[in-house]
């Protein structure tokens, strides 16, 4: 390996490497703007100068120039010091300084830098530039003044999130960071720019002067919003979550989230159940636990263990599932199901409803068969590595279902899953790439498995795996899903499934778990709801169990990929409202059948003993799926294959509740209608 | 120069001109297959001879035509002082040089004339015949002061010249570009000391070369091969 | 005789557009004849030739061109080369490439495929600044009649496939660095890139490209006729060959000329000119370079040489040998502030030291220019000068605090005088003929 001196310290460094990564390897940090790990080098801050010798005797930007064998490189030079003085200085001539009122005050790169190479008086005694305001939507918030055109955004909407709407306008002094005459960025990850931004120029709209960053409390988890998993950091101030921002995990989301993640946090604090509730005359009237927990127990030990039913929602923590479970099964029910869409998976092996080639192993995917999904609303993170892989020039991918603007070209190969049946024996086209193909992926997504077809389809799919030898991977929507089925919350041996239980007189009481997305208007069961949210699953409720949202409780949650991670309580449940898992252990007490664990981590114990896979934290098996174990053959049907995220911004009750989603759905919807005002 | 904006009022729409369409294609034509972007610069500039000026949905068609994101052509047609980004005279856009060489030989007269005859810059005269504009040097600074009015350079001004030559293109009646007191090209006034030599221009140089200086003795076939 | 280059030895015969322009014309002057002889050398017979004639390039950094067209892979892999020459012709002062394009467009037509075939291209573009519309039209036009006589094109009779391009530019001063041009002509905003990779590794689409002058591309094709030590002949070792020099400002008869290198400034004044305004006496300051080189005063004007070591001698340069005069009438702290708004109106707003270093110090150059600045402002200025110069990703940083450092090198007097009789016996308004500026 070559090796350089870092201020007289040597380091070995990998080829290709900049002098500024060679620096950090040395521990010496670099200043800079305009770099970023993530996105293409622009060079245009000149924030990261060192000197560096063989070489001209003037400083050089050490993000763009290749580190050299042998190179002697000086990081703390007279000539470097008064070189990043200067650019300071520059940045500052026409910068408001207006931190006291500045929402990125406390966490803003300019501000730190400043205390290294900051003068302590200016020079510069005419009048500063003032940049107009820019629209850029609803989420993120200008203050053009402020930017320092370090084109960070510019780069990351254009190269990650694949929507080239920002730019940089004019030029000179007068440059000016814009949308195209204001529009909103179309983006599902433009929340994102809002953490690239190293100023105050970009911040988040919804969040604006509602707290300090040193006032808040961060704790750090997992998203619940797809079925991702994205690493996240809640910052909250007492009670209330103030914002989510993303942490870096290469495996998952790298360090970017969607704006959904992001910004459906306000509804965590709207339409929530803060107490119970019971239905008398066709309305809802505020009850206690005592009565809450009595009624439910009297309801569901007067019917028999046939008639009665558990439907799980797609928020869910691994610990309350297993709760509801094992609640069900010593009640002798054996109508249990996770999967409200209906989704023909969840038998056999573990590998056949896993995303198996692991979101990271994505980066060495050479062409990918989209099946029945859209991952920019599915899992925008994940569709931003598949465009990167793209970008490079080293994926090909072709699509069965709905065709739409995924931000990459793609191979419309048919809207229906008959095309599967085509490509399977298809030796032309698309087939040709994948047979050439080293590491081909097929992604199907829930959509395609939902429908009655969806066990004919699945099989389809499979088939064409197996021709190709392509990897297996279920692109889920539902957090909870993979947990769910993991521990195998499908219906046991003569139950019912999710649609079934639904049909009306199919069951006399019905729990929900948290399940707001399932009809049931046809269901004249006794419908008892447990969950975060007065949503779908609340509205049509006889008695309502006050749950704890993502935020509120310590909990399991398994990927797409199969990966345990562990959520951590931010905030205490609202009111009344209590983690999931403790109510069921003492619906399960009044019910005399009580569930043998007595806090979280004996119910994690017995969970682990029962499934060993959720033992696993932050790991994700990659295996292969058993192709011919997977679906039934059937007839396909030739309805569209159609993503099964309709509305991006609306997927679920916290982001229903949300005022920012609701706006930014709207906007969505009607692009032209909204420009028109 | 202040930040460069859109006008405020835009027409409905643009369309490329039977002509413009066919220049257009000439355009991308010159560059490589999915370079076509190449073509942005000469494509807005197409647009303002066409309508005088780039408005927005001209903007759109651009990037429609190249396959461009919008945003990008706006970068462009604002980052390029060329374009025009609001109506301009009926009868002359006079962009007077007013950079240095230009203003030693009296640049500034030239802008007062304008600003007497037409008022601000950049802004349509009161009657809307004429826009005038000062730029940065034209590349004529040997024939300074000049103007270009509508893409030709009138050069070798005085200000009573250059009203003389404005007055002409208000009266429709534009003369032919060049140096206004008669110098040939860029040769001194008065007319060049230099290539006077008839030999040059005898044709005498124009007798095939039998070889050339230091040639070395090579088969053609080589040559080429060792070049492909 | 005027000056020191003989007619017999002149390559631009056309110079003034006194002759037929076309195909016709320029063949009977010469032009294209030998052209067959030439491309059955070697690439590398002709980058050596240019090599030894010392051609350095024309268009101000003054880099051996030959050497430069060394630099391209020796063999065309999957990615095709290009020549890209630089016609964008902006530089204050300087108004020599104009010439060769309207009035001898062939020499260059003849050079682009020469070049080409030396660094093994078979595409060349010729990137004009947008406003020379005449010049793009007659450089077209002459393109037409190389193509229609064969001599360029697909199957031409020189057997090297050869299709040239002319592109323009929108108004844009730094299109003329060589990166900006590369993004313009790929129609991109004009900023230059950063290198490495330098054009002949990666240049436009990514391939091997190699960027040259207008002037250096169309001395080729008659430095290869006459023979390297015919051009070497010409100037002092390292400045060799004639040069064309456009002079501007206070002398009596403004021209463009073909030179010989190392010509004196002031014979080249004297002779070509007729002189300065008033005489030699009369004289107060030259920028011999175009705009972006330090001025040099008269004293030492007496003396310089046009080239390129004498001037920089003087911490001056030859640049692009555009001489702009000043005599002892001229507002010099005025002249500078002027070209200091032009670096302003030019920066691309890229890179920090340029995007908001010119601005700042137009603005106190216009203070200076008034008298109103204060006197602690002088070395501040300088002081901000330094902080752009060499700190930003292409040369016009470097362009932009050059005039001024040369300005308060030489007549730092003057501002202070400026300054002091500004404030004499009146109350200190700041800022009141910059809001007029503005």
């Amino acid at each position: 390996m070559p090796k350089a001196k870092v201020n007289g310290v040597e380091v070995e460094f990998e080829p290709g490497m900049t002098v500024l990564q060679v620096a950090e390897l040395a521990g010496e940090e670099i200043p800079r703007f305009c770099y970023h790990e993530r996105l293409s080098i622009a060079g245009n801050c000149r924030m990261c100068l060192v000197e560096v010798k063989p070489g001209p005797p003037k400083p050089q930007a050490s993000c763009a120039l290749p580190a050299a064998d042998n190179q002697e490189i000086f990081t703390n030079t007279p000539m470097v010091k008064k070189a990043r003085e200067g650019v300071m200085e520059f940045l500052l001539i026409n910068h408001p300084l207006d931190c006291p009122i500045c929402d990125q005050g406390g966490e803003c790169d300019l501000q730190d830098q400043a205390m290294g190479y900051g003068r302590d008086d200016s020079r510069f005694a005419l009048n500063k530039r003032a940049v107009e305001e820019k629209a850029m939507g609803p989420l993120i918030n200008t203050v053009m003044t402020r930017c320092i055109q370090c084109t960070r955004c510019v780069r990351f909407i254009s190269e990650v999130a694949g929507v080239p709407e920002i730019g940089l306008i004019s030029r000179g002094e007068d440059v000016e960071i814009t949308t195209y005459l204001g529009s909103a960025v179309t983006s599902e990850l433009s929340g994102n720019v809002i953490d690239l931004c190293p100023v105050g120029a970009l911040t988040s709209k919804p969040y604006a002067f509602n707290a300090r960053p040193w006032e808040l409390k961060k704790t750090e988890t997992v998203d619940v919003m797809d079925a991702m998993g994205a690493a996240i950091r809640v910052d909250s101030r007492g009670p209330a979550v103030l914002r989510v921002l993303p942490r870096i995990n290469d495996e998952i989301n790298e360090e970017w989230i969607s704006d959904k993640t992001r910004f459906a946090v306000d509804g965590l604090s709207r339409q929530r159940l803060d107490t119970p509730y019971i239905r008398e005359n066709g309305r809802l009237r505020p009850a206690t636990w005592a009565e809450a927990l009595s009624l439910a127990a009297d309801r569901l030990s007067a019917a028999a263990p046939a008639r009665i039913g558990a439907i799980a929602g797609d928020l869910q923590d691994a610990e309350s599932l297993k709760a509801t479970l094992d609640l069900f099964r010593a009640l002798g029910s054996a109508n249990t199901d996770c999967r409200q869409d209906g989704m023909a998976l969840g038998t056999g092996p573990r590998e056949s409803w896993l995303f198996n080639a692991t979101i990271a192993g994505l980066e060495e995917a050479d062409a990918i068969l989209l099946v029945g999904t859209n991952p920019r609303f599915e899992a925008p993170v994940l569709n931003a590595r598949l465009r990167r892989r793209w970008l490079a020039g080293a994926l090909e991918v072709g699509l069965i279902g709905e065709a739409a603007d995924l931000t990459y070209d793609f191979d419309h190969l048919g809207e229906t899953a008959s095309a599967l049946t085509a490509l399977a024996k298809s030796r032309s086209g698309f087939a040709k790439v994948l047979k050439s193909a080293k590491a081909p992926a097929l992604i199907i997504g829930a959509g395609a498995l939902s429908g009655p077809q969806g066990a004919a389809v699945a099989h389809a799919a499979a088939q064409v795996a197996k021709a190709f030898g392509m990897s297996w991977n279920v692109l889920h929507t539902a957090a909870s899903r993979v947990g769910g089925l993991d521990m195998g919350f499908i219906p046991g041996e003569g139950g019912l499934d999710a649609r079934t239980m639904t049909a009306k007189g199919a069951l006399d009481v019905l729990f929900l778990l948290g399940a707001d997305e399932i009809d049931l208007s046809a269901s004249d069961a006794f419908r008892i709801y447990l969950g975060s949210h007065g949503d779908a699953g609340a509205h049509a409720a006889d008695l309502i169990l006050p749950g704890a949202a993502y935020t509120e409780k310590d909990g399991l949650y398994v990927n797409l990929e199969g990966r345990v991670q562990m959520g951590q309580r931010a905030v205490f449940p609202k009111g009344e409202a209590r983690e999931d898992w403790t109510i069921l252990r003492a619906l399960s007490e009044r019910l005399g059948k009580t569930l043998p664990y007595d806090s979280l981590d004996q119910l994690r114990a017995r969970l682990f003993a029962d499934h060993p896979t959720f033992g696993q934290i932050d790991w994700a098996p990659k295996g292969q799926a058993d192709l011919s174990a997977i679906g039934a053959a059937g007839e396909v049907g030739d309805a569209p294959l159609a993503s099964a995220v309709k509305a991006f911004h609306l997927t679920n009750p916290v982001a229903r509740a949300s005022v920012t989603m609701a706006e930014c759905a709207a906007l969505a919807a009607g692009p032209a209608k909204l420009a028109a005002e | 120069m202040s930040v460069r904006r859109l006008a405020a009022n835009q027409p409905d729409s643009f369309a490329f001109s039977a002509e413009s369409v066919e220049q257009a294609k000439g355009w991308i034509a010159k560059f490589p297959e999915g370079r076509q972007q190449s073509a942005v610069i000469p494509l807005l500039w197409l647009v303002q001879k066409q309508q005088g000026w780039v408005s927005e949905p001209s903007i759109r068609v651009v990037a429609e035509t190249l396959g461009m994101p919008v945003i990008r052509v706006y970068e462009i047609a604002t980052f390029y002082t060329m374009f025009m980004l609001e109506p301009v005279g009926s009868h002359a856009l006079v962009q007077v040089c007013g950079t240095t060489p230009c203003m030693l030989r009296g640049a500034n007269d030239l802008k007062a004339v304008c600003q007497r005859r037409f008022g601000d810059r950049d802004h349509l005269s009161a009657d809307g015949k004429v826009t005038w504009q000062e730029v940065e040097c034209l590349g004529a600074c040997s024939n300074a002061p000049m103007a270009a009015i509508n893409d030709y350079y009138y050069e070798d001004l005085t200000p009573e010249t250059f009203e003389q030559i404005l007055d002409e293109f208000i009266a429709g009646k534009p003369r032919a570009p060049g140096s206004a007191i008669g110098r040939q090209g860029s040769a001194p006034e008065g007319g060049p000391q230099v290539l006077s030599d008839p030999a040059l221009y005898d044709g005498s140089a124009a007798k095939a070369l039998k070889a050339i200086p230091n040639a070395e003795p090579k088969k053609r076939g080589k040559a080429k091969e060792a070049a492909q | 005789m005027v000056g020191i280059l003989e007619d017999k030895d002149r390559i631009f015969t056309n110079l003034y557009g006194l002759h037929d322009w076309g195909l016709e014309g320029a063949k009977r002057r010469g032009a294209w004849n030998g052209v067959r002889l030439i491309l059955e050398q070697t690439p590398e017979w002709i980058c050596d030739q240019v090599k030894a004639s010392g051609l350095r390039g024309r268009g101000g950094a003054g880099f051996s061109t030959g050497l430069k067209w060394t630099f391209m892979p020796k063999a065309e892999g999957e990615r095709p080369h290009y020549l890209v020459i630089n016609a964008d012709e902006s530089e204050p002062g300087t108004c020599k490439d104009r010439e060769i394009l309207r009035n001898d467009p062939h020499l260059l037509i003849e050079g682009a495929l020469i070049a080409s075939y030396a660094i093994r291209a078979h595409t060349c573009y010729i990137y004009i600044r947008g406003e020379y519309v005449h010049e793009r039209e007659r450089l077209e036009a002459a393109i037409k009649q190389a193509y229609e006589a064969r001599l360029i094109g697909k199957g031409n009779v020189h057997g090297w496939d050869f299709d040239l391009f002319v592109t323009h530019g929108g108004g844009a001063y730094i299109c003329g660095d060589e990166t900006a041009l590369m993004e313009s002509l790929e129609g991109k905003k004009g900023q230059p890139r950063l290198k490495p990779p330098f054009p002949a590794g990666a240049g436009i689409y990514g391939c091997p490209t190699t960027i040259n002058n207008v002037e250096s591309i169309a001395v080729v094709g008659t430095i290869l006729r006459r023979g390297a030590s015919w051009f070497s002949g010409f100037g002092r070792p390292n400045n060799t060959g004639t040069k064309l020099m456009a002079i501007s400002g206070h002398v009596n008869r403004p021209c463009v000329v073909e030179e010989t290198m190392s010509i004196p400034l002031k014979q080249l004044l004297e002779d070509h000119c007729g002189g300065i305004r008033g005489g030699w006496g009369n004289l107060k300051a030259v920028i011999p370079g175009g705009s972006s080189v330090r001025m040099i005063p008269a004293h030492e004007a007496e003396t310089a040489l046009m080239d390129f070591d004498s001037l920089s001698a003087l911490k001056s340069g030859l640049g692009t040998a555009a001489v702009i005069v000043m005599d002892q009438s001229t507002d010099i702290v005025r002249a500078i502030a002027r070209l200091s708004y032009f670096y302003k109106h030019e920066s691309c707003g890229q890179c920090t030291p340029c995007r908001e270093g010119t601005g700042w110090m137009w603005r106190v150059m216009e203070r200076m220019a008034t008298g109103e600045a204060e006197m602690k402002e002088i070395d501040m200025l300088l002081d901000v000068a330094s902080q752009i110069e060499g700190h930003t990703i292409c040369g016009l940083g470097d362009a932009a605090a050059w005039p001024i450092q040369g300005l308060f090198r030489h007549f730092r007097h003057e501002v202070e005088e400026r300054i002091t009789n500004y404030r004499a016996g009146k109350p200190h308004v700041q800022g009141a003929s910059l809001q007029a500026a503005e």
